[in-house]
Parts: structure tokens; C-alpha cells; sequence
């Protein structure tokens, strides 16, 4: 679906970052914002939830320390005892390593996984790119032109010093 | 806040004065360059000692693991000298972007992405030692636990060998993903601002659809405080582990408890020799003095003086329990390995690891890159035969003098190392013409750093 917006680009992270702020305070829908490397607060000052992914870590770390125990401890312990050395088929601190290794393994890799599913990133996704620069120079704020008053966004994005204020249609 | 003190201990880490654009620039533009003449020589004679290798060790596994020169004695050398040697080399990338990231260590960001990605290629040139080494490597996958109809026979947990293949594969691909999340942003950087159609096609696939939204950073920090605290206990781990392979059997010389903090030591004392090695190189060669400055390589020495004091220590360590164990076997096995046959392996390991990074308590010395260059041969040279010492010099006079040997490689052996040298070194080539070497999206969050007293960004 097509949607307009107004966007307004930056040179710095600085007057983004206070920009963002006093649109929050005045209660100004901002729909999102592009910069080319994380600008710290920024996140905060949009008001965007803290991120769900530490959940995820600490389920997933827990699914392959479980998978890892339970598979050890069947194989060697139940399918197929081998006397080795004289060692207890169920030898618990000679399975850590591998615990840990599993642990680690599907704690990294669901990571990853929820971390592009939250964000719907894939191979050949097409994104809204509203200016090539925003990937290397510029900051941009992009306002859903039915949520905002347009006079009230685009007299204070030049307050705050936007290099160039535009309105493009994208599909969201 | 112009007036404000800035602290001289803050060095700038973008010393020269650059724009967010001319930074992409600085690192972007030799993508879309043609090649220089210096890559294509380079890239050629790597891809030549690459085929040479795959030659020779095509020929070896027609013929067999006797075309190597071990014997009933000496049943492990080169195979898994060279093994740990490159596992210890893919030691400093994952340390640089992981343990760095948690302590904060601002000077990271310009060089993990190429010390990362020599991580990632150094294990792959590791994994295939045990590979090679099996014999026969299209049965490789009985080493997977996985039902089957050899009587249902289960691969033994208890074996420090399968703990090693999960510890090694578990790094590779932890590492990979590591290094790839933190691509996307520069790889959108590549799609954004190029002309050509093919290259924005390839690299709009490649960045999974990256475009800088707020929301997707906010992740993307959080996600990498996860990886890099999953990524530290796992790089201290896989060390610990290939030390284990050692260190759980009963032969003198090899069974010693100060085997794992040994061996991370020395293989983070490696990895930096080999980064250092690399990146002097290539801060010259692409023009990155502004990114890859004097101070990052000054950090790096400190590493390396550090890591190889604690590695003398470990040396010296290991040579008086020999002795104060009372253990006549021990005992021997480290005598040997000084004043024995092989006295030359274990004064060259001696000199090029504990000697030569004590110069790097002077700072004239450790300014100056050439110095620097020449002592992380020595690093990497050292570090070799110190693998080859602990593992050869056990072996080739065990218990009974009747069996004593001695140990040379043959020419397939020595081109198969030869070989894996040509692979690291493509695809190192091939990682600095086609993927953004330095991380720009990071180093651009500490352009400030040093310049001004603002705070800065806490991921970077």
C-alpha cells in the first residue's frame, strides 16, 4: 500500500537527536528514522521498546544446552554404552564441553534468526530507501503525512536545522 | 562547548579531519576500482600455491596418508601442528570484535572487520587438517552424532577429538554470522551509492534489504552485545579445547593441566602476530594510515607483549613441574625437548616467542611499523614451532628406547601447509576487492572520539 510521507534529511546526528526529542515532547507521530551508523539515544528518544532478543538468547542457549545434555546422555548412556577407559557410560563433566559448545551454537544462531525475522530482513528484499545517502551521509526523518500536522513538522525540522524537506510516497 | 579541555589521553581514533561521506569514499571507492597491479600479482601467486595444494593433496588422498612421513612413533606432527597452528591464527578476530566490543575498547571498530575475516578463514584453512587427516574425507560425516545403521553406533562423547569438532564448528559459524550481521549495514552502504546495475543487484541481495531504519539499529546493538557475549566464553573455549586433545592423554610432555590458559595465550599471541602481519600491509596498500593508525598498531603490540610474556611464563612454568613432579618420564620428555635432537625446534620457538616481543616494551619500537612487521614474522614463525615442538618432540622417543624415531615431513606434507597458505591468502584477496574492509557504519560512530568531550556512542 502506498502511503506518503514527509521527510526531512540531515547532515549530523546531534540535531536528529534533538529534533527527535521535541517532536516526542509535542506528541508528533514519527514514523522512522535512517542513519547511517546507530546514533546513541536515538532508539531511546523515539521511545522504541527494548528489544525482545535477550529472551530469545536465553531460550535458545537453553535448547541446545538441553539438547546436547539429553543427546549424550542417551547415546552413551542408553543406545550404546561403550566402556572407554573404564569411565561411567554417563560421565557428566567429560559432556560439558559439548554442552557448553551447544549452548552456545543455538543461542548464536536462533539469535541471528529472530534478529532478522523481527526486522523482516532477507535476501532480495526490496526496503524503502527514501535518499541513497542515508546508508552513507545523511540522517533522515520520515513523518506518515496523514499522522502529522505537515506545518507544525516542516517549520521544526528547519528549526532544527534539515538540509532538505521533501515529500515522497512509498510503499509500506 | 568549544572552549571545554579535551583530554590528551584520548587519542583521536579518525585522526584526520574526514566527512561521513569521505569516509565511505575512503573505504568504498577500491570496490569499484579496477583491480590495482599489486592485487592482481598478489591474488595470482596465492591462487597458484592454492592449486599446487589442492594438487598435492588430491594426490594424497588417491595414494593415502602414507605418502606423509610419519612413522609407528611419530603417529601426529605436521597434520595437527599445522591444525592448531591456524586454529591459534583465527584467535585475534573474534577477540578483537567480541572481548573488545565488551570492554568497551573503542579502537576495534577499524580493524575487526579484516581481523575477523582472516578469523574466518584461518579455521577453515584449520578444519581442513582433521579432514585431510582422515583418509578417506568423504566419510567426514561419521564424525556427526546421527542415527545410523552402524549398529546404531554413536559417535564417543567422552573423546576430547569430538569435543574439538563441535568447539571448531560452533567458532566457524558463530563467527561467520557475527561478521556477516555486522556486513549488512556497509553492504547497503555499496548498494546505495553505486552506478552499476550488476553491483546493486548483487549487494542489494547481499544486505538482506539493510536501509538504516532506527528500529532495526536498535536490534541490530542489542544483537551484538548478545553475540559478542556468547562469542567471548566461546573463543576462550576453543582453544581450551584443541588444548584438551593434549592434555586428557598420558603422555608425558602432553599431560599437563596448564595446557588451556597456555594455549589461549598463545594462540590470541599468534592471532595478532598474523593481523599485524596483514594489516600493516594493507593500511599501506589501500591507503587506511587515517583508519588503521600508528595507535592501533601500538595497541596491538601491547597484546602481543602481553600474550607472549604470559606465553615464557607458561614455558618455564611447564619446565619446572616437569622437573619438581619427580617424574622420570617428564622429566625426560622436557630435556629432550631442549638439549634432544630437536634442541634447534624448541631455541627457535624460545627466541621467537619470548624473546622477540619483549622489544615491544619501547615505545620508539613499537611506533615504528617496519620493527613491528619483522617481529610478527617472528610471532608467526615462533608460534609454529611451538605447536611442532610440544607435539613432535613428545612423541618421537616415547617408552621404549627400541622405538625411538625421528620425524621429517615429506614433500606432500609441506605443500599441503604450503597450500593452505595459498587459500587463506585468496580469500583474503578476495575479501579486500569485493567486501568493505574496514566497518564503516562503526567507525563513523567514533569519528568524534578524542575530539571533543561529548560522550560517545556505547556500542562502538
Amino acid at each position: 500500500m502506498k502511503k506518503d510521507f514527509i521527510i526531512a534529511a540531515f547532515e549530523d546526528d546531534r540535531p536528529v537527536l534533538a529534533a527527535t526529542k521535541e517532536a516526542k515532547s509535542k506528541n508528533i507521530a514519527i514514523y522512522d528514522i535512517y542513519t547511517p551508523f546507530p546514533v546513541h539515544g536515538l532508539d531511546e528518544a523515539m521511545g522504541i521498546k527494548r528489544s525482545i532478543l535477550p529472551y530469545v538468547t536465553f531460550v535458545a542457549g537453553l535448547t541446545g544446552f538441553l539438547c546436547a545434555l539429553g543427546l549424550q546422555v542417551y547415546a552413551n548412556g542408553y543406545a550404546w554404552p561403550v566402556n572407554v577407559g573404564g569411565k561411567a557410560p554417563i560421565a557428566l563433566p567429560a559432556f560439558v564441553p559439548i554442552m557448553f559448545e551447544l549452548t552456545v551454537f543455538f543461542g548464536a544462531h536462533i539469535t541471528v534468526l529472530a534478529f532478522l525475522a523481527l526486522n523482516k530482513l532477507y535476501p532480495g528484499k526490496k526496503p524503502v530507501v527514501f535518499d541513497p545517502d542515508q546508508t552513507c551521509h545523511k540522517f533522515i526523518m520520515a513523518f506518515e503525512k496523514g499522522a502529522v500536522n505537515v506545518d507544525e513538522v516542516t517549520s521544526l525540522m528547519k528549526e532544527h536545522g534539515a538540509v532538505e524537506i521533501t515529500e515522497q510516497s512509498a510503499a509500506v | 562547548m568549544a572552549d571545554a579541555h579535551v583530554s590528551k589521553l584520548r587519542q583521536p581514533l579518525v585522526p584526520e579531519e574526514r566527512t561521513y561521506k569521505q569516509m565511505s569514499e575512503d573505504v568504498l571507492d577500491t570496490l569499484e576500482r579496477k583491480p590495482t597491479k599489486a592485487w592482481i600479482i598478489g591474488f595470482s601467486i596465492s591462487a597458484l600455491v592454492l592449486l599446487i595444494g589442492v594438487l598435492t593433496v588430491g594426490y594424497q588422498i588417491g595414494t593415502g596418508i602414507g605418502t606423509w612421513g610419519l612413522n609407528k612413533t611419530v603417529g601426529w606432527s605436521w597434520d595437527i601442528t599445522n591444525f592448531v597452528f591456524w586454529v591459534g591464527i583465527g584467535h585475534a578476530g573474534t577477540l578483537i570484535s567480541a572481548i573488545l566490543l565488551i570492554f568497551r575498547q573503542r579502537w576495534r571498530t577499524a580493524i575487526n572487520r579484516a581481523a575477523e575475516a582472516m578469523t574466518i578463514f584461518a579455521v577453515a584453512c584449520a578444519g581442513l587438517y582433521p579432514l585431510i587427516h582422515l583418509g578417506r574425507p568423504w566419510l567426514a560425516y561419521w564424525v556427526f552424532p546421527y542415527p545410523n545403521t552402524l549398529g546404531s553406533l554413536w559417535v564417543n562423547f567422552k573423546s576430547p577429538l569430538i569435543w574439538d569438532v563441535f568447539a571448531i564448528s560452533t567458532y566457524l559459524t558463530v563467527s561467520l554470522v557475527f561478521w556477516y550481521m555486522g556486513l549488512l549495514p556497509d553492504l547497503a552502504s555499496v548498494r546505495d551509492r553505486t552506478k552499476n546495475v550488476w553491483r546493486k543487484a548483487i549487494y542489494g541481495v547481499a544486505c538482506f534489504g539493510w536501509n538504516g531504519s532506527t528500529k532495526t539499529w536498535h536490534h541490530f546493538e542489542v544483537l551484538s552485545l548478545i553475540l559478542a557475549g556468547l562469542a567471548t566464553p566461546l573463543v576462550l573455549s576453543v582453544h581450551t579445547i584443541v588444548s584438551f586433545d593434549f592434555a586428557t592423554s598420558v603422555i608425558p610432555g602432553w599431560h599437563t593441566t596448564i595446557f588451556p590458559p597456555y594455549f589461549v595465550a598463545g594462540a590470541i599471541f599468534s592471532g595478532f602476530g598474523m593481523v599485524l602481519t596483514l594489516l600493516i600491509i594493507t593500511r599501506k596498500v589501500m591507503n587506511w594510515e587515517n583508519y588503521i593508525t600508528i595507535g592501533h598498531i601500538e595497541a596491538m603490540t601491547k597484546v602481543v607483549l602481553l600474550t607472549g610474556t604470559m606465553v615464557g611464563l607458561a614455558y618455564g612454568t611447564e619446565f619446572f613441574i616437569a622437573w619438581y613432579s619427580g617424574n622420570p618420564y617428564e622429566r625426560y620428555a622436557f630435556i629432550n625437548r631442549a638439549f634432544g635432537p630437536y634442541w634447534w625446534a624448541y631455541w627457535t620457538m624460545i627466541s621467537c616467542n619470548v624473546i622477540s616481543p619483549q622489544f615491544f616494551w619501547f615505545k620508539k619500537l613499537r611506533t615504528n611499523t617496519t620493527f613491528v612487521f619483522v617481529i610478527t614474522i617472528f610471532v608467526n614463525i615462533g608460534m609454529w614451532f611451538e605447536r611442532f615442538v610440544i607435539i613432535t618432540t613428545s612423541l618421537h622417543r616415547d617408552f621404549l628406547p627400541s622405538s625411538w624415531a625421528m620425524y621429517s615431513p615429506t614433500w606432500v606434507e609441506i605443500w599441503t601447509f604450503i597450500g593452505t597458505f595459498g587459500l587463506f591468502f585468496t580469500l583474503f584477496f578476495l575479501f579486500i576487492r569485493l567486501l568493505p574492509g574496514i566497518a564503516i557504519a562503526e567507525v563513523k560512530s567514533v569519528k568524534r572520539y578524542g575530539q571533543t568531550n561529548e560522550p560517545d556512542n556505547y556500542l562502538a
